[in-house]
């Protein structure tokens, strides 16, 4: 070959190696997320925004269900022009994806005009369609809260015989587990069903501003279209109002810095009228707000502030404190929606001419338009919805470990979604006809193994993509969606030969300057070990990590963009945050002093 | 000591303060002279001062050509005779600087003088010409660099009048005039006379990005000790980028500042070198960096257009005061094609990412 460049590319699929001892383990995810040697001819990339940890087997529902609501959208809905749908492979408990570009000009124009007809439409039809997507995915949530509970008595109920149901129990555990792996599904198409073109609209907008001011920051543009109101906001709004309730009520002292939710629950039980009354407003904020987890909602173990209140419980003390300082935990919100409307007006006067004005007011009117459910649907799809569904898994987990197929309930999650099929339909047979199930001779010794293995890969670093690096990355759903661009592959190349470096560069997310101890937080698991003043160095931050934040000082994430929500929780706290960076797990050690500049996009280790 | 903390006296004939010119006066108190009065009445600090205006000029060339001819002498060169020229420069040039002023002009610019001395014993003051040309360009030509610093006495401040004055008649000025076929006529000057800022840190601003030209930043450029450090290279400034309506400081270079330029004790400028606990420290404050920002916003507001603009921090009193401001050239005489313009449809632009490169 005849180039002075070395044609660069990451390793090809076909030269991972599964880690030795964990084959097994490898096995139990479906042959279509198994890497072959055609998928070397691809580019991929690891998806750590959405999956930074090995994944158990059942939790790869949680890919192959987002992946088949995605590509469908953009393939058979809204025809995006230059792409159809994401291909995902399962290696290491690591998700693969890659893109399905649309290259040849002439199925680009096809694609284009029936885009057009049905993208068009949703813009202009944006407000009622939403409207509709609301009442939809509350009956789908109301539905799944419907599905019954699981039980398997030792002799039918004797109203059932009376009413003449004839049904047995045994078939309603089928039943429900398959309408509990149908909602799942269709709660994805719903998640799908604006996102694209909400994004979209949203980078037409930014992209328009970064050609019209060049230095720009990414956070600026956000400002101007991000909107306060979202219900992802409201979690933390509900744990502030809690904190100034605790103070109006007189019992703020209950809540100490390290005490249990359960011990504070306890004693405010016992603290007369005012605990109750406590209490009572906890549980108001608990339905609906507290469905949220502490993930992102791609992990059975990404419990939720009601399945777990210790996340909420932890951020408790600190707002109090704040309150009892005097501060107003009030969002100001008509302060923030004033100033945002000033940030519009004095950049539009910034531009050169009428003509760029009024195109101005075309794009952000639009990306007005759309960001509500940008930033609305989460709270239902990933947080309320997907907390449902875990727990009713979990329940069928109980069941088979009543029945001697596990030693624990959360055992289930080692098993893929067909796997517990059978695994149900294993103990419907064995209830029906009197025989000991066959799972408890079957499921432990295969559970354990691929919990061990889970513990292993987690060990083990994966590269960030696989695979030819392509000319080009044209795909608006994985430019909008994982902030991946030709640009930012570059780096992760580089990245290998920059390790000597101090410096790790990422994305600009919230301004300021902080120095401090770098706490490398691999799991959600890991953050009691935070400090105050110490620094989060994450693969992903997540906003329901909220309380956390004004715990820390600063924020430093592997993946994410200046859009991220935990972006935006990190300049609402006014903490320096770098996201986006590739490598910062990695490169960075537990305890290391680093210094953050969020203004610059900069992390710095200092020792 | 900004301006309005004097008490000027009004303005006569020949002698205007900043308070009572802006840019519209420029025919009679020159670019430098015209914009600093309009800066004072945009309401921002400058150091308080006064123009000798071009008639003054106009008098005391009427009392020097009752001697010989001045005009009708520099009108009868040919651009391409340098040999000549020179001579004549430089004649012209002693003849001007040695010559009296006009009682009444003496006066008048040496009481005005003494109140800008409030007074007092003779503050330090610098004087710059002041050109009337309309056409930025020729504003080296027309002796737009003569500028003395540090003047320390109402003599030596007179003595620099007319040397704003003859640099009217550099080789360089008097070539471009004959090469342009100028009329002598009309050709005059206006002289610059403002108290000097003791600058603990000063520099240069811009209220657009000169790499990119983007309008929704200010560039800031500051050194310790006078600016004419950094306008004249001698150090390498710290520079900082912020955002122009959000304040988000996007770039902090602190560089490695060895020297700083201090008024010497002899009169002018010398360069001292800085202490090593400073070199690297920044010159400016976060908060000073925000004042900043906030200045260049309102003299650009005032001038409808992007400008370049010069600063200092006075030691004393930590006030930030503006020297000059000009609009931007570089990118502002650009042609621009519209990032976008209005689509018939306002979907039309999301095809701009959907619709893959183009």
């Amino acid at each position: 070959m005849d180039t002075k460049v070395k044609p660069r590319g990451f390793p090809l699929p076909s030269s991972l190696t599964i880690v030795p001892g964990t084959e097994r383990a490898q096995a139990a995810y479906p042959y279509y997320t198994q890497f072959t040697k055609a998928d070397d001819e691809r580019f991929w990339f690891y998806n750590s925004m959405h999956f930074p940890e090995p994944m158990s087997a059942f939790d790869m529902v949680t890919a192959e269900a987002a992946y088949c609501a995605l590509g469908s959208a953009n393939t058979r809905v809204q025809s995006l022009p230059t792409t159809l749908g994401i291909d995902h492979r399962i290696i290491n408990g690591r998700v693969y994806i890659g893109g399905n570009a649309v290259t040849d000009p002439k199925e680009i124009a096809r694609r284009t005009e029936e885009f057009q007809k049905r993208a068009f439409y949703y813009y202009e039809n944006w407000e009622r369609l939403y409207a509709q997507w609301r009442e939809k995915m509350l009956k789908l949530i109301r539905d799944a809260q419907a599905l019954p509970k699981l039980e398997l008595p030792e002799f039918e109920p004797l109203e059932h015989v009376r009413a003449g149901r004839g049904i047995a129990s045994n078939h309603y555990l089928l039943d429900t587990y398959q309408r509990t792996l149908e909602g799942y599904f269709r709660m994805w198409h719903h998640h799908f069903e604006f996102l694209l073109l909400g994004y979209g609209a949203y980078m037409t907008f930014f992209a328009f501003c970064k050609k019209a001011f060049p230095e720009i920051s990414d956070q600026t543009v956000a400002r101007m279209v991000a909107g306060m109101e979202a219900e992802i906001f409201r979690p933390d709004d509900e744990l502030r109002r809690l904190a100034r309730r605790a103070v109006e009520l007189g019992v703020d002292g209950e809540f100490r810095e390290g005490a249990s939710a359960a011990a504070v629950i306890a004693s405010l039980e016992k603290a007369g009228p005012a605990g109750r009354e406590w209490l009572k407003e906890l549980a108001i904020s608990r339905d609906p707000w507290f469905n949220i987890n502490v993930g992102d909602g791609f992990y059975h173990y990404h419990r939720s502030w009601n399945d777990d209140l210790s996340m909420p419980f932890a951020g408790l003390p600190g707002y109090i404190s704040r309150v009892k300082a005097g501060e107003s935990l009030e969002r100001p919100v008509e302060q923030l929606q004033a100033e945002r409307m000033t940030l519009i007006k004095d950049y539009r006067d910034l531009l050169n001419s009428e003509e760029e004005r009024a195109a101005y007011d075309q794009m952000i009117t639009l990306a007005h338009r759309v960001f509500p459910y940008v930033e609305g649907h989460k709270f239902y799809c990933e947080h309320w919805y997907t907390n449902l569904f875990f727990n009713k898994i979990r329940e069928f987990g109980a069941l088979l470990a009543r029945n001697g197929f596990f030693g624990d309930a959360e055992d289930v999650f080692h098993l893929n979604h067909y796997e517990l099929e059978s695994a149900i339909i294993d103990l419907m047979t064995s209830w029906s006809n009197g025989s000991p199930p066959r799972g408890p001779g079957h499921w432990p010794k295969l559970v354990a193994e691929r919990r061990a293995a889970i513990a292993e890969w987690a060990k083990h670093d994966t590269p960030p993509a696989l695979g030819p690096v392509p000319d080009v990355i044209d795909d608006p759903a994985i430019v909008m969606l994982w902030g991946i661009t030709r640009e930012s592959l570059d780096t992760w190349l580089d990245a290998a030969s920059d390790a000597a470096s101090n410096e790790i560069r990422g994305v600009a997310a919230s301004r300021g300057v902080v120095e401090g101890l770098a706490r490398v937080v691999k799991s959600v698991e890991e953050i009691n070990r935070l400090q105050r003043g110490d620094i989060l160095v994450c693969q992903v931050t997540n906003p329901t990590w909220a309380p956390i934040f004004q715990k820390i000082a600063g924020a430093v994430s592997d993946i994410g963009g200046s859009m991220s929500h935990a972006a935006i929780v990190a300049r609402e706290f006014g903490l320096p945050a770098v996201v986006g960076t590739g490598t910062a797990t990695s490169r960075i050690k537990d305890g290391q002093r680093i210094r953050v500049d969020g203004g610059r996009g900069v992390v710095t280790i200092l020792q | 000591m900004a301006e309005r903390a004097t008490s000027p006296a009004s303005s006569s004939q020949h002698v205007s303060w900043f308070k009572d010119v802006g840019i519209a006066d420029r025919p009679h108190v020159g670019g430098k002279g015209g914009s600093l009065g309009e800066l004072h009445r945009a309401g921002i600090v400058v150091p308080p001062g006064f123009v000798v205006r071009t008639r003054a000029f106009e008098r005391f060339l009427d009392a020097l050509e009752r001697d010989a001819p001045v005009r009708a002498h520099v009108e009868t060169l040919s651009h391409e005779d340098l040999e000549t020229i020179a001579q004549r420069s430089k004649a012209l040039r002693e003849r001007i600087e040695s010559a009296a002023l006009p009682p009444d002009l003496l006066e008048e610019i040496a009481s005005a003088h003494a109140a800008l001395c409030a007074g007092g014993a003779p503050v330090p003051v610098a004087v710059r010409s002041s050109a009337t040309t309309e056409d930025a360009s020729d504003a080296s030509f027309a002796g737009l660099q003569d500028t003395y610093l540090w003047v320390k006495s109402a003599a030596d401040m007179l003595d620099k009048v007319r040397s704003c004055w003859a640099s009217l008649y550099s080789v360089e000025s008097i070539s471009y005039r004959r090469r342009r076929g100028f009329p002598e006529e009309g050709v005059a000057m206006a002289v610059v006379v403002q108290r000097m800022v003791d600058a603990r840190t000063a520099g240069v601003m811009f209220t657009r990005s000169p790499l990119t030209g983007d309008r929704s930043v200010i560039t800031i450029e500051g050194a310790w000790g006078l600016g004419s450090s950094v306008v004249g290279g001698e150090v390498t400034p710290d520079r900082w980028v912020l955002g122009k309506i959000t304040g988000e400081i996007a770039v902090r270079e602190i560089s490695e500042k060895a020297i700083e330029h201090l008024p010497a004790a002899a009169g002018g400028i010398e360069a001292v070198s800085v202490a090593e606990e400073r070199r690297s420290a920044p010159s400016l404050s976060d908060d000073e960096l925000q004042q900043l920002r906030d200045i260049g916003r309102r003299v650009e507001r005032h001038y409808g257009q992007p400008q370049d603009i010069e600063w200092a921090v006075e030691r004393e009193s930590g006030a930030i005061l503006l020297l000059q401001s000009r609009p931007e050239t570089v990118w502002s005489t650009k042609e621009a094609a519209p990032v976008a313009s209005a689509a018939e449809n306002p979907l039309a632009h999301v095809m701009s990412i959907f619709g893959g490169r183009r």
